[in-house]
């Protein structure tokens, strides 16, 4: 009797585990060629889920990525280089689908902007502390390294001006 | 900016070049104060626009000016003609339009699309994205059935060609089969009348 019950609780956990093997296969069917297949995934973490948008279609549950990741691996199958896959979709949906937009043209911005703006940000505010600071210690002498270290041009320049202004 | 030597003193140097230079910095300093709040609200306008006056969804097609993708489709279930890159190249202006019965907003601008087959000899050509066959017979029996032609692309791959990303899309194409015009989401009677009519006009002389 139990034997029996035995016998059939594994049969159920076979089909079940068979069921869920079978699925995991049929919609995004890894390759069997271990590095394809990761070429695969490499590919499919840089490629954009358009619907989604904030996601690359290796993260997506969209049916979309669904079909370009199947697309992609059908692709790699084929022969296809990386690049060919790429240039395959960007000839359909633009540079949008990158998840890293290319560095050429109007997206140089893009790349360089945030660099050139924190640059320029950084720099000027160095120069503002840096002025504030020369005029402090040129002014009235505070502390005991500014009494003592020589005036640089600018400092000099700067304390003439501010004598001049002295209405005396 | 001119140097001086170190151990020029003031009295030397002359009043004149001092205040001259005192008065470009403060100005130049004015400038400054002038022009960060304007750039931060200038950015600060920009990000608040694309963040919520913008359509994010709206990716502009790769599409545009070049000829509609090779494909071959099979007909609708229970109808006899599907549709193929050649009947794009009929001469004529058309649109194409990319629907499914699953997809909501179709329903909302089937109506436009009826209107505009009944009352303009622009044929509407369509593309079936990825839906049931039983399905999309019913769901044009129950709605009424618009389109000059219908392409069954069940697999989607079709539609990937075409850089669908989101039923309903609707394509423009010219009298040679090149894409001009791609407009995604609802197609409202302000978008007939304001862009597609006009451009079909224009494409078309």
């Amino acid at each position: 009797m139990s034997a029996r019950r035995f016998l059939i609780g594994l049969a159920l956990t076979a089909t079940l585990f068979g069921a869920t093997a079978a699925g995991a296969f049929s919609p995004d069917e890894p390759l069997t060629d271990p590095a394809l297949e990761a070429r695969a995934q490499t590919l499919n973490k840089g490629l954009r889920c358009l619907v989604c948008q904030g996601q690359s279609i290796a993260d997506s549950n969209a049916e979309l990525a669904r079909d370009l990741r199947v697309l992609v691996r059908e692709r790699l199958a084929a022969g296809d280089s990386d690049d060919d896959v790429t240039d395959y979709l960007t000839d359909r949906y633009g540079d949008f689908i990158l998840m890293n937009p290319p560095v050429k043209g109007a997206n140089y911005v893009l790349w360089f902007g945030p660099v050139a703006a924190l640059l320029v940000g950084g720099a000027a505010v160095f120069f503002a502390f840096r002025r504030t600071r020369a005029s402090r210690s040129s002014g009235e002498g505070r502390g005991p390294a500014s009494a003592q270290a020589p005036l640089t041009p600018d400092e000099q320049r700067r304390l003439d001006a501010l004598l001049d202004d002295d209405p005396s | 900016m001119s140097e001086k030597p170190l151990q020029s003193s003031h009295q030397e140097s002359g009043s004149q070049p001092g205040s001259d230079e005192r008065e470009h910095g403060s100005s130049r300093r004015r400038l400054l104060f002038v022009m960060a709040p304007v750039g931060f609200a200038l950015l600060a306008g920009i990000l608040a626009v694309q963040l919520l006056g913008g359509e994010p969804k709206k990716i502009p097609s790769a599409l545009i000016d070049k000829p509609a993708p090779e494909f071959e489709l099979p007909p609708v279930q229970g109808y006899d003609v599907g549709l193929s890159t050649a009947d794009l190249r009929s001469g004529n202006v058309l649109l194409v339009n990319i629907f499914a019965s699953w997809c909501g907003p179709c329903l909302v601008e089937h109506p436009v699309l009826t209107r505009l087959a009944e009352t303009t000899d622009i044929p509407i050509y369509a593309i079936n994205y990825k839906d049931a066959p039983d399905n999309a017979a019913r769901w044009l029996k129950r709605n009424g059935d618009p389109y000059t032609r219908i392409g069954a692309d069940l697999s989607g791959r079709v539609g990937i060609d075409w850089g669908v990303y989101g039923v309903p899309e609707t394509f423009v194409i010219d009298g040679e089969g090149r894409i001009r015009y791609k407009h995604i989401g609802v197609l409202t009677e302000d978008d007939v009348q304001g862009t597609i009519l006009p451009l079909v006009e224009r494409l078309r002389q």
